[in-house]
């Protein structure tokens, strides 16, 4: 302890120096690493300042997307056919919620909950921020309002939230033409631009609804606010408004419409109603239709799998994706080849005996009356669907030049309607059948295309269209519900030859021995149409006779008929299929003359000049 | 000394205090109070709270510098022995959120390792005050046991930070009584030798921190969020920051704890680089101050001990704004004297009087 003083004496000068000098070099060691510190500081506040900047701004300004409201969809005269219904939801924000399942069990109490409902709660809780809504359930009915309402004190957590929903008032009577909106699934996101569609819950998936969407849809909205670390919007900074979708108004016509449906009777089937030159869709039907509102809510299991498993099939879309033998209805078209290739004139006469054989071919090929019809002429082959006549014709032509008189007026090709999803038929050649079946073609397969059976199948939508085209003396216009596009061919052929088809066709309905006089008396002014009949199933033997009263109802035959009006100016051309109506003449062709007397009847009532400058289809506003 | 004393020393110098260090002290104080007030979200009231603490802190500092150097020496041991026995009964029946840091005592609740900072230094400056300087190996291996026994117990806590802030109190005494630089060099050799066993003992959570300093990207939403959103906070300030109140890191919550560990961040987004430099030059004055009255003072244990406890004051600026800029792990240790919190500002405001307490009394015992 010798050591220990506290004087300053000599021997504490070294220990002193020791320390002074340890001492002033932790000063410089610490203002050297405060200068590195503050280096660092310099770093991230003056080199990277751009970037920090630009991350703290991502940090706390978040875009919020706003849903546009989707355009109405409107009938030719304004009436709507798809509106967005002001509707009720239930939804539940997580944190404020103490007792889920507890509050879940409330909820079941007072209005009922599905299991489907329970599930769809769960994943979107699972995905959803603690403080944002999720949804319960959706399109609460009036009494669930009221229900929920006066238990509203016992219910924390859960709002009755307004919304706008998709809604069909004629419910089924459009459902293939309009279409449906349904909950956007990733599928619909690859499709769609998925930036555009951030807010939105429902896009359309068929008919018109999903062929214009891009119109319908409008442009999302978008909010730049403020969020927290935990996301919660603490302000709005600026505000984008959407931009709604626009309405559209289609060239259908609701009452014609309701009238082809009503027309049609018990029978599935089709109706497709086209204006003459221009392809304006004035009817559209494939029946029976579907509740497309259930689509919109989400359908349940047991409603689809009814849909599914319904033998009258009522989501298959008949005018647009139904193939039929054309039967008949395609002997306008094949007389149209004949008189073009000189193989007939208007005045040839055949014999019908009520058989026809190919020559070295041991096949009898028959009429539809037993005893044949005798002597007939184009006009008189037309009138009563004279079998042996188009047999001999189609043999003439040969297939080639059948098939490609028929390609003229569209058939075995889409229409270029805008609805997505046609059936492009089929239109049989030799090509074709090498190709498809990797055959040779018979001779006896021509002879049966000459009465539209065989390989040949049409859609309903194509069987107006040519119809429509048959009438406009060889304008083709494609048939279009909204955004018409002008003629953009022409079939050509010789006034002599259209007038001539066109007086056969005539004969049909207004002729001593037409297939379809029984509908004349129905109508208010002259028309020309083709019944047809179309096999539901081939019959073993062409000998067997089989009363069709006796086939069951589902191996009846399908009846057709097309038909344009006036006769002497043709405004409109129809094309009906009624499924198993049994004959063109008896089912198809009244269906026919009901829809056109209402159309042409709707037409006097109206001055034609001031309707067409009012009911201009298109994209509205 | 006898029964008295204090009243004498008052009689002979009623405060030795340091003009000059209080002052600045009270400047620092007074922009962290500013700070404060914004990364607390405005609230008045915990203002209000750490200003009395900061009082607090003060009367402490008044009291340390009262008491004369001798009576520091003396009672140093038994200072030394009683933190001991209180860091070993915070292991037993210590509480804290997953870690027995605090004591209980009724009225309050304190940390045993915060005497250690202080206790530490006092204990290895009065050890080596007796002993020929440079030490020789023997008083080298006698101070590292008085270093090691509190650090041990602080690690087991466990509280890393607390541990190495005390290491590195103790550790300036060693380095100014003017050991050895080959065996300082030795020293830290075996340290680094030791680095991978150390890997071993630590707690999940503290190689995590450690992991995620490394590459905080790494586990943006984890542990590396605080890291990025720190270096998301400085980085925007830019030169001269959005202005106080404006710091939208830490109003929008992005910022963890803005008004404790990270309330540099807030500083540095809201006065920028500007901001940052004016603290730092008030720092640097601090303890260039601090560091100067303890060159001044009597004897070697003055100085070792004066200028230890400036080093302590540095390590706590060094580990906080290291971790704030993301140059080094996050470790939980306030920013002197701003931060909110009383328990180290009473602890570096003592710090500082036993400083000035010691300046004060060089001329009348040369005399």
């Amino acid at each position: 302890m010798i050591l220990a003083t506290d004087s300053d004496g000599l021997r504490d000068s070294s220990r002193r120096e020791t320390v002074n000098r340890r001492l002033w070099l932790m000063a410089a060691t610490m203002l050297a690493v405060l200068a590195a510190l503050l280096g660092r500081f310099g770093q991230l506040q003056l080199g990277d300042h751009a970037a920090y900047e630009a991350r703290a701004e991502n940090n706390r300004i978040r875009l919020r997307a706003i849903a546009p409201n989707r355009g109405l969809i409107l009938d030719r005269d304004g009436r709507v056919l798809a509106e967005n219904r002001p509707a009720y939801r239930l939804v539940m924000v997580p944190e404020r919620v103490p007792d889920i399942d507890a509050a879940l069990a409330q909820v079941d109490e007072l209005v009922g909950l599905t299991a489907a409902e329970r599930e769809q709660f769960r994943l979107q809780l699972l995905r959803t921020r603690r403080f944002q809504p999720v949804t319960i359930k959706t399109d609460l009915d009036e009494e669930q309002v009221a229900a929920l309402a006066l238990e509203r004190h016992r219910l924390d957590g859960l709002e009755i939230e307004p919304y706008l929903t998709r809604y069909y008032p004629h419910g089924e009577a459009l459902a293939h033409a309009v279409g449906y909106v349904a909950r956007l699934d990733e599928a619909d996101l690859r499709r769609l631009d998925a930036g555009n569609y951030r807010a939105t819950t429902h896009t359309g998936k068929t008919g018109i609804e999903r062929q214009y969407e891009h119109v319908l849809h409008g442009t999302t909205g978008v909010e730049r606010v403020e969020t927290n670390a935990q996301g919660r919007t603490i302000r709005v900074l600026e505000r984008t408004d959407p931009v709604p979708g626009r309405d559209l108004r289609l060239t259908l016509d609701l009452d014609l419409q309701l009238t082809a449906i009503a027309a049609l009777g018990e029978h599935p089937g089709a109706v497709v109603v086209v204006e003459v030159g221009t392809g304006a869709i004035r009817a559209l039907v494939s029946k029976p239709g579907f509740d497309p509102n259930r689509f919109v809510q989400g359908i349940s299991h047991e409603h689809y799998r009814a849909l599914l498993e319904s033998p009258y099939r009522p989501l298959f879309n008949r005018f647009l994706s139904g193939g039929y033998e054309p039967g008949s209805t395609i002997k306008p078209f094949i007389a149209l080849a004949g008189l073009e290739a000189g193989a007939i004139t208007p005045a040839t006469r055949i014999f019908s005996s009520g058989r026809y054989k190919l020559p070295g071919h041991a096949r009898e090929y028959r009429d539809w009356r037993r005893g044949g019809h005798g002597w007939v002429d184009l006009k008189s082959a037309l009138e009563q669907s004279v079998n042996i006549y188009f047999y001999d014709l189609a043999h003439n032509l040969g297939i080639d030049r059948i098939s490609r008189e028929l390609a003229l007026f569209g058939f075995g090709q889409p229409t270029g309607i805008d609805l997505p999803g046609e059936f492009d038929g089929v239109l049989p050649s030799r090509n074709w059948k090498r190709r498809t079946l990797n055959q040779p073609w018979f001779p006896g397969e021509t002879v049966i295309t000459g009465i539209g059976q065989g390989f040949i199948v049409v859609t309903p939508l194509q069987l107006a269209q040519a119809v429509a085209t048959l009438a406009g003396r060889g304008r083709v216009a494609p048939p279009r519900l909204v955004e018409l596009e002008p003629p953009a061919r022409r079939v050509a052929h010789s006034d002599e030859a259209w007038e001539a088809v066109y007086a056969g066709m005539h004969a049909v309905v207004h002729g001593s021995r037409g297939t379809a006089r029984a509908i004349a008396g129905q109508l208010p002014v002259e028309i020309a149409g083709k019944t047809g009949t179309s096999q539901v199933f081939g019959r073993p033997d062409d000998n067997l006779e089989i009363d069709a009263e006796e086939l069951p109802w589902f191996l009846r035959s399908h009846a057709l008929f097309i038909a344009f009006a006036p006769y002497e100016d043709p405004r409109l051309a129809i094309a009906v299929v009624a499924e198993h109506g049994g004959g063109g003449s008896s089912v198809a062709a009244p269906v026919a003359a009901r829809v056109l007397a209402r159309a042409l009847a709707d037409e006097a009532a109206d001055d034609p000049a001031v309707a067409a400058s009012e009911t201009a289809p298109g994209v509205q506003r | 000394m006898k029964p008295g004393w204090l009243i004498r020393e008052f009689r002979a110098q009623p405060l030795r205090l340091d003009p000059p260090l209080v002052g600045l002290l009270a400047v620092l104080m007074a922009f962290g109070l500013v700070v404060l007030y914004s990364a607390g979200d405005a609230d008045a009231g915990l203002v209000w709270r750490q200003a009395v603490r900061l009082g607090l802190g003060v009367a402490v500092m008044i009291a340390a510098s009262q008491i004369p150097p001798a009576m520091y020496r003396r009672w140093s041991i038994w200072v030394y022995l009683a933190g001991l026995a209180l860091l070993v009964a915070a292991l037993f029946i210590g509480v804290g959120r997953g870690a027995s840091r605090w004591l209980d005592v009724g009225l309050f609740r304190f940390q045993p390792s915060e005497i250690m900072k202080i206790a530490v230094p006092l204990m290895l400056a009065s050890w080596l005050y007796r002993k020929p300087l440079p030490p020789r190996l023997l008083d080298v291996a006698v101070c590292i046991a008085f270093l090691a026994a509190p650090m041990v117990l602080i690690a087991l806590q466990p509280d890393l930070g607390t541990a190495m802030l005390v290491a590195a109190g103790g550790g300036m005494v060693l380095f100014l009584s003017g050991i050895r630089w080959r065996w300082l060099l030795l020293a830290l050799g075996a340290v680094a030798a030791a680095a991978p066993l150390l890997w071993g003992v630590l707690h999940d959570y503290q190689r995590n921190r450690i992991l995620t300093f490394v590459n905080p990207e790494s586990d943006p939403l984890g542990q590396g969020w605080n890291i990025i959103q720190s270096k998301i906070a400085v980085g925007s300030g830019g030169l001269t920051g959005r202005g106080w109140l404006d710091s939208t890191q830490s109003r929008l919550e992005f910022l963890p704890e803005p008004h404790t560990d990270f309330i540099l961040s807030v500083l540095a987004e809201e006065f920028g680089f500007i901001g940052v430099t004016v603290l730092f030059v008030l720092y640097a004055l601090i303890m260039l101050r601090a560091i100067w009255l303890a060159a001044q003072a009597r004897d070697t244990f003055g100085r070792m001990l004066g200028a230890s406890l400036v080093f302590l004051f540095f390590v706590y600026l060094l580990v906080n704004a290291g971790m704030v800029s993301g140059a080094m792990p996050v470790v939980g240790v306030p920013l002197p004297l701003i931060s909110y919190g009383g328990t180290s500002a009473a602890t570096l405001l003592a710090g500082f009087g036993i400083i000035m307490g010691l300046y004060s009394r060089r001329k009348m015992l040369k005399a």
